[in-house]
């Protein structure tokens, strides 16, 4: 006879449920909705609860463990504000596909419309930002629909659900079990990619002249950077990585020729404008990749590979789609090349290759190392150094964001966190907290600028509480630099509100939060200031580095132009 | 170019505001808009009139289908299908115009299902364009309210749309 199933509370529904789904942590903030469910969690140890100071900074946290960790994060908030703050973490997620399963109280149902203390529509409200959401109405369906919201922020093209829980429903009880498969009769992800099409594909990607590989997030969602490497290798085809699929293939490897789009490199870009054929998997053709659509990539034939029918052909017209997860697409890919010793004709491609190499001589991230006001670059330059290339690096948006995509080498996928999508400012502290949680060992660094800093700084309060020892690299430039850069370059340099007055003392306020905080103003001490603070393994160490103010980030293809009309510094034009 | 595209939903609260919601937040065109329950209570059936380049409508389709609440979308205007839509119309009706509203009603094979001393009410059925030219038909200042369905779509012939 089976086992009778245990009569259970909602809230005690809901804690069981996080253990079954082999949930480590949740991050989230209390209030009136979700008492019932917070006194559930004092009851037990192991789903750990991470008290952040607000719920974006919780909700960013869930997002850089699961970007980190390849699990979903969680994410736990109360009705009205509480998930009016989490709406910037949820839609940050979305854009970059991030799982993310969020739950939030709600009044209990019966006031549900009725304009009752701290409710919200959230439903509504989350609805254009969220894969999926659900409202649980009855104490019965709470187990069941916990099971679907992980199962589809987690498969396909993975992104953040919300479960709305109305007070009541966790006072209410029902007999417990949680489901083993979940079966949703609108909702089933292709997984597998197209036989033929996998075989049309390979013969037009081994007959090309000049093939070029780009590849984004996608990779490094699917876990597909093994196959990926495999298929580069042999193909022996240049790559370039968008800003989120850095780290899928090693950025020190010869084949890798940086990143691309807005802020890639002059080379990665060049080679996207006159390829014959290109192989794009898991990206999605962002504006900021490929510039003017008219004028993108007019030689080539493309063939795209996602998991999300919808990103094939929404930009660009492609010749052949192949609709499938990575990493089986890949793996068929790979399997297809071992058992055929065909390959594409080696002159054309040596040929391609020294064209590339002509366009790398140009060494279009140059920078001045021998000044005395510290180059923003050099910062990173020095951390990349200093860390062996291994450390996991959060950034916020804007100009120290793509220094820190340009300047630290990521070799390995899921090292790089950053919010590429939403650009979410306030969203790099929160989320090395998420990551350092995760991998307690790890060098954790925090890329940041003093504006994208101090939008989430209440959050190095929840660093001290768990003894997160995040590293901090403040970029300091007393502008919003990319809004400074645009404003130089397009509104005749009328920096409108673009200059930060009145800051605070970073190293003062680091001390004040309990952690070390130490400032740098000269390129000479940047190299030990770094060493000091990696040795500190057990504190929090914020570093202000005062940079040089007029840097700008190149190269630049501005917005509107093409991919082959890139901008070098001022000092240096292109032919 | 027109198209009308036929959907399965579950028959959830939020299907609704979820497809509106997709063709707002992405700037898609919609014309009109139907939706019932069918046979099977848990489903729904939603007829969507949206115009667009091919491109366009093949991003509509994705995206629909993409939604978790969507079971399957069909484009009706890919075959041979009938569109109908049910349209009432009250207008004024006095003296000798009456007889001459009474005509043309049979002309469209309409139906007078209500009066009262000085209104009809009308009921026509048809595509569209029927529906537009008995409006067309009409003296503007007689007609005091008009009220369509929207088009609802099925495919000619052996082929259904089931799940």
């Amino acid at each position: 006879m089976a086992a009778q199933k245990p009569v259970l509370r909602g809230a005690e529904i809901f804690v069981r449920a996080l253990k079954d789904e082999g949930v480590e942590y949740v991050f989230g903030y209390p209030g009136g909705a979700v008492l019932h469910i917070y006194d559930e969690l004092f009851k037990q140890e192991e789903v750990k609860h991470i008290l952040a100071r607000h719920e974006q900074g919780a909700g960013h946290a869930a997002d850089g463990y699961a970007r980190a960790t390849g699990k979903p994060g969680v994410l736990l908030v109360t009705s009205g504000p509480g998930v009016t703050n989490a709406v910037t973490p949820i839609a940050t997620a979305y854009m970059d596909s991030i799982p993310l399963v969020v739950f939030s109280g709600q009044v209990p149902k019966h006031l549900i419309g009725n304009d009752a203390f701290q409710e919200v529509d959230a439903i509504g409200i989350t609805r254009p930002c969220v894969k999926h959401n659900f409202l649980v109405k009855d104490v019965r369906d709470l187990a069941a629909t916990i099971k679907k919201a992980f199962f589809i922020a987690t498969s396909g093209r993975p992104g953040p659900v919300l479960v709305d829980i109305p007070k009541d429903i966790t006072a209410q009880s029902c007999e417990y079990e949680y489901p083993q498969n979940v079966e949703i009769r609108s909702y089933r992800p292709v997984v597998r990619g197209h036989p033929g099409q996998i075989r049309r594909a390979l013969k037009l990607i081994l007959g090309a002249k000049k093939p070029m590989l780009y590849t984004g997030g996608g990779v490094v969602l699917g876990n597909a950077s093994e196959e990926l490497r495999e298929f580069t290798r042999t193909l022996g085809y240049p790559i370039t990585n968008t800003l989120m699929g850095l780290g899928a293939f090693p950025a020190s490897d010869r084949q890798f020729i940086g990143m691309l789009g807005m802020h890639g490199t002059y080379e990665a870009n060049m080679a996207m404008h006159h390829c014959d054929v290109l192989i794009a998997i898991g990206a999605r053709f962002d504006d900021r990749v490929t510039g003017d659509l008219a004028q993108f990539c007019p030689y080539a034939k493309i063939v795209h590979i996602d998991v999300d029918p919808a990103s094939i052909a929404k930009n660009v017209p492609v010749d052949i789609p192949i609709v499938g997860d990575v990493k089986s697409v890949l793996t068929d890919l790979n399997g297809l090349l071992r058992e055929n010793p065909e390959r594409a004709e080696p002159q054309p491609l040596a040929e391609w290759w020294k064209q590339i190499g002509e366009w790398q001589s140009v060494d279009c991230l140059r920078f001045n190392r021998n000044t005395e006001v510290i180059k923003p670059q050099y910062v990173i330059e020095k951390l990349w150094e200093l860390t062996g290339g291994d450390a996991y690096v959060t950034s916020d948006v804007g100009q120290h964001q793509m220094w820190a995509a340009q300047f630290y080498k990521f070799d390995q996928p899921r090292r790089w966190i950053n919010s590429g999508g939403l650009g979410t400012m306030g969203f790099g502290l929160p989320a090395a907290m998420g990551v350092q949680m995760a991998f307690p060992e790890a060098t954790v660094a925090c890329i940041t600028g003093e504006a994208s800093l101090v939008m989430c700084i209440q959050e190095l309060s929840t660093c001290l509480q768990y003894r997160l020892p995040v590293k901090v690299i403040n970029l300091n430039n007393r502008y919003m630099g990319m809004v400074r850069q645009w404003q130089e370059f397009f509104y005749d340099k009328r920096y409108s509100h673009s200059y930060m007055d009145a800051l605070p003392d970073f190293v003062m306020l680091a001390q004040s939060f309990g952690h070390v905080g130490v400032r740098v103003d000269k390129t000479a001490d940047v190299e030990g200031a770094l060493r000091e603070a990696l040795k500190q393994k057990d504190r929090l160490v914020l570093m202000d580095f005062i940079t040089d103010q007029t840097e700008n980030v190149y190269p630049m293809m501005a917005s509107g132009k093409g991919q082959h009309e890139m901008h070098l510094s001022p000092d240096r034009e292109l032919a | 170019m027109r198209h009308i595209l036929s959907l399965l939903v579950e028959n959830e609260a939020g299907a609704l505001s979820r497809i509106a919601g997709l063709f707002s937040a992405r700037a898609f065109n919609i014309e009109s808009l139907s939706v019932a329950p069918t046979e099977d209570a848990s489903v729904s059936r939603m007829t969507v009139v949206t115009s667009g380049s091919d491109q366009i409508i093949e991003q509509i389709h994705k995206q629909l289908n993409k939604l978790v609440d969507v079971i399957k979308v069909v484009d009706l205007s890919e075959s041979p299908h009938i569109e109908r839509e049910l349209m009432l119309v009250k207008v004024q009706a006095k003296g000798e115009v009456r007889e001459e509203i009474k005509r043309m009603t049979d002309i469209f094979r309409g139906r007078i299902v209500d009066v009262s001393d000085n209104t009809y009410t009308i009921e026509v059925t048809g595509d569209g364009a029927k529906l537009g030219a008995f409006l067309q038909g009409l003296d503007p200042r007689q007609i005091l309210e008009v009220v369509r369905t929207g088009t609802s779509g099925i495919a000619r012939g052996e082929k259904a749309i089931r799940l």
